[in-house]
């Protein structure tokens, strides 16, 4: 199956084709299909991760991914150096593989993995150390995509433990979305549509994280994007809805500009190659300058931020939540918008050296994501609608995962998008379940008291808050500590310090928002459409797939628990175990990259600080405790309320300031430019010639050149005959002139080059 | 077969149309089905050929001149009747015979007021012919009066069965290209007299030979000799192209002119001038070429740009579309400025997925306007429920046009984008890689005129104007007119090395004088 997880996406993307063409006429819409598939998807994953895990254990002997990179390396080398010599980066590793080239080239071609078929000359040093430091190389399978300039430039699969991983994260949640969308989006204007949508996004996601190259990550990247804005926007009627799809769309292509540029230079850089394995190996072993990588780390630091919705581009995912809640789910929280987060990890040998992450106290990525961690979790406090809540927390949590990548952590950052997969997932689907009566979102308005109503959606949701808010041997609980420990241990000099004072700060907000949103929708008195509908329970569709969600968010932490506390040995670090790649393509063979260990007072005093939290919440409006109103007594607190309530003015800025003034003055004004500046001269030119032309006629030109203008013009007269009247005459003398014109200036210069 | 075409194939596929049109001549002007006939036949006729030069080309000698034929044609000044295909003019032959069919079945009940079938249908023809011609002509004079052919036929199909302001657009088009092509002639002239005399049956003579000039490429030339040349050039096919600032012909004819001409001209006609570049002045000025290319960069990113803006700044539809061609035509021309292979072959990628994309644009265009009478893009709106597959189409030409990849105009932009960091030697690499940047936000502008549109024309509800109006969807005639081009669109995208493979090998030997490609 490693070698065959091609067919992986495209068994729903033959469903999306399917549902298209014949999903209307079946009983059930095509979701039937769209289910099937993500099902068979999903047994497929499984059968992937045993299969990985398989060699993991018994890792067949390593040197295939040295001869990868160099058959790469000297391909590219071959074909650059029979069109010209290049002056990139590319020459730079000449003398090193030059004789194993042909040979690993061989294996490239041939087919399979290249781990397999290892020879004993193969670079054995890194497998020969300790047992535990195997290496397990990925498998990778490829063929040509196209050539051009006669690079030849691949697509394939690449199956490590993240992939394998991502995979099945993402079938999962994909399957249990469609199970969940059957009840709640039935009757609906375009049901088969939404189906539809929703296969063609499972295959694009499962493209791009089997992707073994960053060209692929660009087409896989941007379908997720399209099927984003076709969900969105699926109720297209109401303008609302089209503007948060165009508004996530557009955001993302202005990280998309970073996305471009950053491919674009490591893909020189590498020596023109897309290849995920060479970038990071190169990177590694420090055969690309540190400037272009660090250029290339920003310009994909970009796009990570408008993708996994990083401050300052995180706008529109809270938008976002204008498409139909399952989406929200599985788009908005579970797997689209951890694509950013899945690109650092893939290229991590390029931001690793790129930030100098082993070795700083500080770098952007760290600072983005724990920047994006408080600010989002603040924008939490004043939301009303509870998608909207849970949006912000989403953002929130990828904060804490560009954050754990940021300051070295990358188990720490995958661990917490896989946790956080399972627990959001369930607190988004939770949300649904809740409106799927009132058909509103409002927890102030519509909601309270609904926990007595609803208990199977009450006690799924609190056990995703519970692992959302790092409720001790919760799920959460175990990434957010793994996060914290590696702020607190990586890195030079101390660690990344204020990165753990704002991942232990955001701890005690996230616990805080969680409890005002629990108050408001499960307890007190049943307010609005709750209060005059008739609430009860829903269907097994609806309730199954949360408590699988939850029970997952309940126990999924203990596949990674640390090493020092009172389990055995042999569970501890299983998911680090599996997951982390080892290899040259990853910097864990560096000497600054490091592990964080287990720290006790980390995770007591962040509990402490995530129950106080609770705490505080609950005094304010469980008990009702507190300075309740300050916000109207007092200057300082309504000042900072009114800066959350307007999001701290970004969404002013982009769409007021920027686009509207692109698509109002800006563009008026340069079309104004268009018609009356340019086109303006044309028509002077074109006036002043016909003028110039009528007096030379008249006056000058009586002989030679009248007869072959007459003899045109009535060619011309003529042929105007058979279709309409028109000014040919004078078109076909201005052409007589032109060329005129032209054969005398065509003497000239042969005179005066001559 | 293979021996009929390697003496017959290109020289069928230019004067087939010809001969066609000949025919609709003949028969009377009341017999409008036969004239249809007889044009779609014609046309599917050089179509098989088209067909057949594919079957037969040899893919992996892209870069040699097959189905060479070499006669005498205008023996006093050695200008010699020479066609001939390789892999740059491959896909472009195919784009045209490929299209033509197409524009004539959707013609099949859509024909443009003043009704004349057979006129409309004999231009047509006529173009095609120059369209064809223009791309397997091998002799630069033969390939001159092919490329001044087109401007007739276009001339009348915008002056006579066009919009409104048909008059001011048609003589606009027709004055702006010539004015292009007379600085054009010049050059020809100009390389003709100072490059070095072949042997021509004992004789040593000038020569117009493209092959001839291109593997001579302007050895022994003046450095400013070459450059005023390449001048000459570069005004005859950037007007054409076109490009920044010689690009405002283009949105008044393509507005006025009727929905088919918009096709041909959107998906053949822009495509000429950069062909031109790519055939011409490029492999036979290197010199001149890198000399230039960092102006026609400049002016191909600020086209991306100003073209956008433009497009920000439409209430038309239509128009809207025809300034997308000045933004999309600059990412060709960037890719063809880094004068690199890689570039190149992004270029001659783009020609053909904008020739698909925007054509398919302006039908459905057309389309709208058929049915709602007006473009305006306020007046209309909520096309998804009225006509819910022209709806999706816009829809999906939307996303292609603004470069999504898994579609076609992705492998046009993208490429070129990428080429721009690192070109061809000689040229400043700074300022090509602000280019790229300067590109890369261009993609932001694409995505931003063309989903406003979308939202505007397809999403939200019907306006009041014509909330109650019956919209009829799709006829047979679109379905069968569109569905080939959708599904071109899709498979160059999901498989862009159909393309890629063909041109190549062709392009890495025409960038032989320019080191560092």
């Amino acid at each position: 199956m490693l070698t065959h997880a091609w067919i992986i996406p495209l068994i729903p993307a033959l469903s999306f084709l399917l549902i298209l063409a014949v999903g209307k006429k079946l009983p059930r819409g095509g979701s039937e299909i769209g289910l099937a598939s993500v099902a068979i998807c999903f047994v497929l994953a499984l059968a992937v991760g045993i299969g990985w895990i398989g060699r993991v254990n018994h890792p067949p002997e390593a040197g295939g991914l040295a001869k990868h990179v160099a058959a790469v390396v000297a391909e590219n080398e071959h074909s650059l150096a029979a069109s010209s010599p290049d002056s990139g980066t590319a020459a730079a590793h000449g003398t090193e593989g030059t004789a194993e080239a042909g040979h690993g080239a061989e294996a490239t071609t041939e087919e399979a993995g290249h781990g397999t078929e290892a020879t004993a000359e193969g670079e054995g040093h890194e497998a020969a150390g300790e047992e535990e430091h195997h290496v397990t190389e990925p498998v990778i399978r490829e063929i040509t995509w196209f050539q051009n300039g006669g690079v030849k430039i691949n697509v394939g699969t690449m199956i490590d433990g993240l992939s394998a991983l991502m995979l099945v994260v993402v079938t999962l949640i994909s399957m249990l979305v469609h199970v969940f969308s059957t009840d709640y989006v039935a009757g609906d204007r375009r049901y088969t549509h939404y189906f539809a949508f929703l296969s063609l996004f499972t295959a694009s996601m499962l493209f791009f994280v089997l992707a073994d190259n960053t060209l692929q990550m660009i087409v896989g990247w941007e379908l997720v994007g399209l099927c984003s804005f076709g969900l969105i926007g699926h109720w297209w009627e109401e303008k609302p809805n089209s503007d948060a799809a165009l508004k996530a769309f557009l955001t993302n292509r202005v990280g998309d500009i970073g996305l471009l540029c950053g491919v674009i230079i490591l893909y020189f850089a590498a020596g023109r190659t897309f290849d995920t394995v060479t970038i990071n190996t190169l990177a590694n072993e420090g055969e690309i300058r540190h400037f272009l990588l660090l250029v290339a780390s920003l310009s994909l630091m970009t796009a990570v931020m408008s993708k996994s919705g990083q401050f300052v581009l995180h706008t529109w995912l809270p938008d976002a939540m204008a498409g139909p809640t399952p989406v929200s789910a599985l788009i908005h929280a579970a797997t689209m918008v951890v694509a950013g987060v899945f690109m650092i990890a893939r290229l991590y040998g390029v931001f690793f050296n790129g930030f100098s992450i082993g070795t700083g106290t500080l770098n952007p990525m760290a600072v983005v994501g724990a920047v994006t961690l408080i600010g989002a979790g603040l924008l939490a406090f004043v939301q009303s609608d509870i998608k909207k809540v849970l949006a912000y927390s989403t953002v929130s949590q990828l904060g804490y995962m560009v954050m754990a990548l940021g300051v070295g952590g990358w188990t720490a950052g995958i661990f917490h998008l896989f946790t956080h997969a399972l627990f959001k997932a369930c607190l988004f689907l939770g949300a649904g379940s809740l409106a799927h009566h009132i058909h509103s979102f409002d927890m102030k308005k519509d909601m309270g008291g609904l926990r007595k109503v609803m208990p199977k959606t009450f006690w799924t949701f609190m056990i995703g808050t519970a692992a959302l808010v790092a409720f001790p041997f919760t799920s959460g609980f175990w990434s957010k500590d793994e996060i914290l420990a590696s702020s607190q241990q990586l890195g030079g000099g101390g660690g990344y310090k204020f990165m753990l004072i704002a991942g232990t700060a955001g701890a005690a907000l996230t616990g805080a928002y969680m409890t005002r949103a629990i108050w408001y929708v499960f307890f007190g008195e049943r307010r609005g459409a709750s209060a005059t509908h008739d609430m009860h329970e829903n269907g097994p569709r609806i309730t199954v797939p949360l408590i699988i969600l939850s029970v997952g968010a309940l126990f999924a932490g203990f596949t990674n628990i640390p090493e020092g506390t009172i389990f055995p040995k042999a569970w501890t670090l299983r998911f680090e175990h599996f997951v982390e790649p080892t290899g040259s393509y990853f910097p864990g063979e560096l000497p600054s990259f490091a592990h964080p260990e287990f720290n006790i007072w980390v995770a007591v005093i962040s509990t402490a600080v995530g129950l106080l939290g609770i705490l505080l919440a609950y005094l304010w409006f469980f008990k009702q405790k507190g300075p309740h109103g300050i916000t109207e007594r007092n200057k300082v607190a309504r000042g900072g309320f009114k800066v959350l309530e307007n999001k701290y003015g970004l969404d002013i800025l982009y769409t007021d300031i920027i686009a509207g003034g692109f698509k109002g003055p800006i563009a008026k004004g340069a079309y104004w430019f268009n018609q009356n500046v340019i086109d303006g001269l044309v028509n002077l030119v074109a006036s002043t010639a016909r003028t110039t032309g009528a007096w030379v006629y008249k006056n000058i030109d009586q002989g030679v050149v009248d007869n072959v203008v007459k003899g045109s013009g009535l060619a011309a007269e003529g042929s105007g005959e058979v279709l309409r009247k028109t000014q040919t005459g004078k078109v076909q003398a201005y052409g007589a002139y032109l060329f005129l014109g032209a054969a005398v200036l065509a003497a000239l210069l042969v005179v005066l080059a001559s | 077969m293979k021996d009929l075409l390697n003496g017959w194939g290109p020289t069928a596929a230019v004067f087939l149309p010809l001969v066609g049109a000949a025919v609709l001549l003949a028969i009377p002007k009341s017999e409008e089905t036969l004239h249809k006939v007889v044009a779609l036949v014609t046309s599917l006729a050089v179509f098989v050929v088209g067909v057949g030069l594919l079957a037969t080309f040899d893919y992996d000698k892209s870069a040699k001149m097959q189905f060479l034929v070499d006669k005498t044609w205008i023996e006093m000044i050695n200008s010699r009747y020479i066609v001939a295909i390789d892999g740059i003019s491959l896909p472009l032959i195919a784009l045209t015979v490929f299209v033509v069919p197409l524009v004539i079945i959707y013609s099949w009940n859509h024909f443009p007021e003043p009704h004349n079938p057979k006129a409309f249908l004999t231009l047509i023809l006529v173009l095609e012919t120059g369209m064809v011609g223009t791309f397997v002509a091998q002799d630069l004079l033969l390939f001159f009066v092919f490329f001044e052919l087109v401007l007739l036929p276009m001339y009348f199909m915008i002056g006579v069965f066009g919009g409104e302001q048909r008059k001011y657009a048609s003589l606009k088009f027709f004055l702006y290209t010539a004015f292009g092509s007379a600085l054009m002639i010049v050059s020809i002239l100009a390389t003709y007299f100072l490059s070095p005399k072949v042997n021509i049956d004992g004789v040593m003579q000038h020569t117009f030979s493209m092959i001839e000039l291109s593997n001579w490429a302007g050895s022994g030339l003046a450095k400013g000799t070459a450059i005023l040349i390449f001048g000459g050039f570069f005004m005859g096919f950037g007007i054409k192209v076109p490009m920044f600032p010689f690009h405002t012909w283009l949105p008044d004819a393509h507005t006025q002119a009727p929905t088919q001409g918009s096709v041909i001209l959107a998906a053949v006609l822009l495509k000429l001038g950069t062909y031109g570049f790519v055939r011409i002045a490029i492999p036979i000025l290197p010199v001149g070429a890198v000399w230039w290319a960092p102006i026609i960069g400049g002016l191909a990113v600020i086209g991306i740009i100003y073209g956008a803006l433009g497009c920000l700044a439409q209430t038309d539809m239509k128009r809207l579309i025809a300034f997308s061609s000045v933004a999309h035509m600059g990412y060709v021309m960037l890719g063809i400025s880094t004068l690199t292979s890689f570039g190149i072959n992004a270029a001659i990628f783009g020609m053909v997925a904008h020739g698909l994309i925007t054509g398919m644009l302006f039908f459905l265009a057309g389309s709208v306007k058929d049915r709602f009478h007006t473009l305006e893009i306020k007046r209309l709106g909520g096309l998804l429920l009225q006509a819910p597959r022209m709806g999706w189409l816009l829809a999906f030409s939307c996303m292609a046009s603004l470069g999504l990849p898994g579609l076609a105009g992705f492998w046009g932009e993208f490429p070129a984008i990428l080429s721009a960091y690192s070109p061809a030697d000689g040229l400043n690499v700074p300022l090509f890689r602000f280019f790229m940047v300067v590109a890369a936000i261009g993609t932001v502008f694409a995505a931003g005129y063309l989903l406003w549109l979308l939202q505007r024309v397809a999403f939200g509800t019907p306006t009041e104007e014509f909330e109650d109006e019956h919209i009829h969807d799709m006829h047979l005639t679109d379905y069968l007119a569109w569905s080939p081009m959708i599904i071109l669109i899709v498979v160059l995208g999901v498989y862009p090395n159909l393309l890629f493979k063909i041109t190549d090998g062709a392009v890495i030997h025409s960038l032989s004088h320019i080191a560092g490609h």
